[in-house]
């Protein structure tokens, strides 16, 4: 096994911990869809303080060790059309899915602080899981996420 | 040699393997989820709420995840080896994670079903390290489809 071998397994495990996280992210949304009930919200913080952590390492990993891959292999230039392409697919979900998860963290952290305080249900909580600003970020850098992904493996125009 | 997904491939074996790839991690996100609820209860009142979480994600999500995995598998398997008798050693590492971690993904299941109706906390538990177990051979597999170890 070569250097770029491992940064290419670093950069593809990475890519799991990114769609691992929206996958963590997208089974608490439907899990907690419609709900006002801070208890409920609360429950699954460390599952998404989790899914954090991961979209975290994720976004990172993919970026660096897919940049140190394309500059390292022969076979790809870093100005190459569909590296460009993931990119920019790169940035705008990463920005997208950073907006995203403030909205539910907002409504996260004050679902746990009401749950503690003994009230039950919240309007905050019941406006941020349903069809809210955060749930449209979340879909969209989500989609960005699957075109970056179907860009890595088809790698249009290489 | 840098491995599969960094190479330029035929193009029919690029929905086979974006089916494999793609099932792998939603596999990956929902046992992890479900590992999370599962061994990170912090208040007991949330216990019974987080079996059934843990349950349902495993059984919903994880469960049909392996099987779009798996048959993305066997597809890219058939195109690349479809003629070869001798497999290399990350299809190896591959076919026994997939299997064994299969194997355990379904006993998880299953105490995570008698655990969630029946409100057994052991049982929960002893399912959540049972999917930990299948997530880290998993992990595994995934630096061997990549690194391409042999």
């Amino acid at each position: 096994m070569g250097f770029d071998d491992w940064i290419l397994s670093l950069h593809v495990l990475s890519a799991f911990a990114l769609v691992g996280a929206e996958v963590i992210f997208w089974i608490m949304i439907v899990s907690l869809w419609g709900t006002d009930s801070t208890g409920r919200v609360a429950s699954l913080m460390r599952v998404s303080q989790v899914g954090t952590v991961l979209v975290s390492v994720g976004s990172v990993g993919t970026i660096v060790f897919g940049v140190w891959l394309a500059i390292s292999l022969d076979a790809y230039k870093l100005w190459d059309g569909w590296v460009i392409a993931a990119i920019i697919l790169w940035a705008i979900a990463v920005e997208l899915g950073r907006r995203g998860g403030q909205g539910y963290g907002a409504a996260g952290m004050e679902a746990q602080r009401l749950a503690q305080a003994g009230t039950e249900t919240s309007p905050v909580v019941a406006e941020t899981f349903r069809a809210s600003r955060a749930f449209q970020f979340h879909t969209v850098s989500s989609v960005l996420i699957l075109l970056l992904l179907i860009d890595m493996i088809w790698k249009p125009g290489a | 040699m840098t491995g599969l997904l960094a190479s330029v491939r035929p193009d029919s074996w690029n929905l086979p393997l974006f089916i494999h790839v793609l099932g792998a991690m939603v596999l990956v996100g929902a046992v992890t989820a479900a590992v999370v609820a599962q061994l990170w209860t912090v208040a007991v009142a949330d216990g019974d709420r987080l079996r059934r979480f843990s349950f349902r994600t495993l059984l919903f999500v994880a469960i049909p995840s392996w099987f779009v995995m798996a048959a993305g598998a066997e597809w890219i398997y058939s195109k690349e080896f479809g003629e070869t008798e001798d497999d290399p050693t990350w299809i190896g590492i591959g076919f026994i994670t997939r299997e064994v971690g299969g194997l355990l993904l379904l006993i998880s299941v299953i105490c995570a079903g008698i655990a969630s109706r029946k409100s057994k906390s052991g049982l929960a538990r002893a399912s959540g390290i049972i999917a930990a177990i299948a997530l880290a051979a998993w992990v595994v597999a995934i630096w061997a489809m990549s690194a391409k170890p042999g």
